[in-house]
């Protein structure tokens, strides 16, 4: 059974929930400390993070960048606008793909659950169009690593339909 | 033979960007050409070119309503949505798959630490 949930919420909201086998402390840390972030928020398989910066402080500056060795790579802007030790983090964030994309508003709270924590992260995007874009954009990089299987899904489905 | 043409069709029509961010936009509702042509700087008859390679590909339709055609997701446009949010929630549970791993880590190093 998977932990993570992802839904719509209205026309500009995404939400995503997952629970962690660690207290709140823990995963505040390993969501703000670069060190941390390096080593999970990566995306599909090969790639990795060369450059994580995080100052921590309301206005302080945040600046990802990711590379996959064959010379493609992007990097992530952003903006802290509150951070609540363990219990909270208000930023907002733009990819530059190498345009950058509209400002994407998220608020991440830590919530103790039972010995570990339940996660909860609600993005704002400016409009429904830039959310579905957001969607579309984020699904191309998975859509990369898995192309071959989309076609067999696909594949799948066309043929179930065709039988009916 | 006809779905292998229908398979053909809709990733040559998936192989676009600005036609996958068509499907998305579409997937939060029906839209007319000139609310789907706003956001892409694009105009009128690029996007009914678009919009009709996504028909051809049965990922969407059209409906009549006095003069305009109001298109909305096909059967077909919308499995394609729900694979793409599929793999968008695969792709965060990869990441926080890692995460779990880099939590177990940290209560380790903690429990090593001499009090």
């Amino acid at each position: 059974m998977s932990k993570l949930t992802l839904k719509t919420e209205g026309d500009t909201h995404v939400v995503v929930t997952r629970r962690f086998a660690a207290p709140p402390e823990a995963v505040y840390r390993a969501h703000t400390d670069p060190k941390l972030v390096q080593k999970w928020l990566l995306g599909p398989e090969g790639w990795t993070m060369p450059v994580c910066i995080n100052e921590l402080q309301a206005g302080g500056k945040i600046r990802y960048e990711w590379r996959n060795g064959k010379g493609d790579g992007f990097h992530l802007t952003g903006e802290f606008l509150e951070l609540k030790p363990y219990r909270r983090i208000v930023h907002v964030e733009r990819m530059h793909l190498p345009d950058p994309t509209p400002d994407n508003h998220i608020e991440t709270t830590f919530e103790p659950d039972g010995t570990g924590t339940l996660m909860t992260m609600r993005m704002t995007l400016p409009d429904a169009q830039t959310r579905a874009a957001m969607l579309a954009t984020g699904m191309e990089r998975g859509m990369e690593a898995s192309y071959a299987r989309l076609e067999n899904m696909i594949l799948d489905w066309r043929l179930s339909e065709a039988s009916h | 033979m006809s779905s292998t043409f229908n398979l053909d069709a809709s990733f040559a029509a998936l192989a676009d960007p600005t036609r996958r961010a068509i499907l998305a936009r579409l997937a939060s509702g029906e839209a007319t050409v000139t609310e789907l042509a706003k956001p892409f700087e694009m105009t009128q008859p690029a996007i009914s070119q678009h919009l009709k390679v996504l028909e051809d590909a049965g990922l969407i339709v059209q409906r009549i309503d006095g003069s305009k055609r109001p298109r909305r997701l096909a059967k077909a446009g919308i499995e394609v949505i729900d694979q793409w949010l599929r793999m968008l929630r695969k792709a965060l549970e990869k990441n926080y798959d890692r995460l779990d791993g880099v939590l177990a880590e940290m209560q380790l190093n903690k429990e090593r630490k001499p009090r």
